[in-house]
């Protein structure tokens, strides 16, 4: 079962970071459809935190379609988060390191290509919200 | 939504200071409600207020839409845990319990023996020998014990350990998953606030300057960075300035949007609830009429 996590200095809500803490471990594989989440009262008891915090976590969740509430029965995951398939992903994880060596060997350093990939990424994202 | 605390042009005056003056704010029900704000602002008066303790010397105040302390219904409704969590120093845990029974008519005797034996306290043994921890847990322990249906709590926590805090903060956590009761709480230390307030007032002289729930007052809030604009430069419509501080060369802004930003220029980074906090505290000017929109919303 997954235990959650807090990071207090983040600046990302509580939920979020408990929806973000569910994401990551159904990409990971360490969640599977099938399995239950701990109840709201674990998750309280865990980390003292508001369990309206949870239910809405847990809420949102649903909302994504990857849990099914079952009353009485717990909150169970139902499916991973819809991925591009496994060989797409490697293709661009492939690209990715390349592009990172020539940086690399071009003298750049881990804060140089910090920089450069944010600001990539920033005015990609950006563009499609706009 | 109806509300746990409504106050409107609230004053509470002792001779000639007036601890608390013209204070309009509605606090939601069904929600744990963190109060943050300078010594000084009102929140201890503003709280006594709400749990009866004290009458106004104006304005109007209601608690779950009634006068506070208006009859032994209403006294037994709205709990209240005062600072630094007083005990009968000279009177054992299972007095204290004994006593909690006699004074009020909900009474839940069963939740009270299950919390003191879950605490590990033993029955006997006089309250002024108790640890802080254990004081705040026992005076907890009365509150919770009424079946309130609102509880107030006034710094419960400020004189614990870390440790006696998050244990004290982990029993009242549970206490609303269980009873599903509203909470209002004062406190200094925001960390603990964001873990378990899922609203948030800053009062600051007696103002409301900011109020909202905390997920959406976190992703509305955000810290630029860039090359320097001068102070007072035009920003986008529905972007507004909470503090800005600038060099030659620089400049860093807390803003508060529900729109993208998509200015390239800016670096944009999320804030944590206490710079939030220390923003709206720090920041200058009375911007009253923006904060009465919110209330609107709240109420």
């Amino acid at each position: 079962m997954i235990e959650f996590q807090l990071d207090e200095t983040s600046g990302v809500a509580t939920y979020l970071q408990l929806v973000q803490q569910v994401h990551q471990a159904l990409r990971m594989g360490m969640l599977e459809p099938g399995e239950r989440l701990p109840t709201a009262q674990q998750v309280v008891a865990d980390l003292a935190i508001n369990p309206n915090t949870v239910h809405k976590a847990y809420r949102e969740l649903e909302r994504e379609g990857l849990v099914r509430a079952r009353p009485g029965l717990g909150t169970f995951v139902t499916r991973s988060p819809s991925g591009t398939d496994p060989a797409t992903q490697a293709r661009f994880l492939a690209e990715l390191t390349g592009w990172l060596r020539s940086a690399r060997a071009a003298g750049l350093d881990p804060d140089d290509v910090e920089a450069i990939y944010r600001t990539a990424f920033r005015a990609c994202f950006a563009e499609g919200v706009a | 939504m109806s509300a746990a605390i409504q106050a409107s042009g609230l004053g509470k005056r002792y001779r000639r200071t007036w601890a608390l003056r013209d204070c309009t704010l509605a606090v939601p029900e069904g929600r744990v409600v963190g109060l943050v704000g300078p010594n000084g602002a009102g929140k201890t008066t503003l709280l006594r207020l709400a749990a009866g303790m004290l009458a106004p010397t104006c304005g109007t105040i209601t608690v779950l839409g009634e006068r506070p302390a208006a009859g032994p219904a209403q006294l037994a409704r709205v709990g209240f845990v005062a600072q630094d969590t007083p005990v009968y120093a000279r009177m054992t845990v299972s007095e204290h319990l004994r006593l909690g029974g006699w004074l009020n008519p909900g009474w839940d005797n069963g939740l009270a023996q299950q919390r003191i034996a879950k605490l590990g306290l033993d029955p006997k043994q006089r309250a002024g020998s108790l640890s802080g921890g254990q004081r705040a847990q026992l005076a907890l322990t009365l509150a919770l014990a009424k079946r309130p249906a609102l509880l107030i709590l006034d710094e419960p926590v400020a004189s614990l350990d870390p440790l006696a805090r998050r244990e004290f903060l982990r029993g009242l956590m549970e206490a609303v998953a269980e009873h599903g009761l509203s909470v209002v709480l004062s406190s200094h230390l925001v960390a603990d606030l964001e873990r378990v307030c899922d609203y948030l007032v800053v009062l600051v002289a007696s103002r409301v300057r900011v109020a909202g729930e905390v997920s959406a007052l976190l992703a509305s809030h955000h810290r630029l960075s860039g090359p320097r604009r001068d102070p007072g430069t035009r920003h986008p419509a529905g972007q507004e300035v909470i503090t800005e501080s600038h060099t030659d060369k620089q400049s860093n802004l807390l803003v508060r949007t529900n729109e993208p930003i998509l200015d390239p220029a800016w670096t944009v980074k999320p804030v944590s609830l206490e710079d939030l906090v220390l923003a709206y505290m720090s920041r200058t000017g009375d911007d009253t009429p923006t904060r009465q929109q919110q209330l609107g919303v709240v109420s």
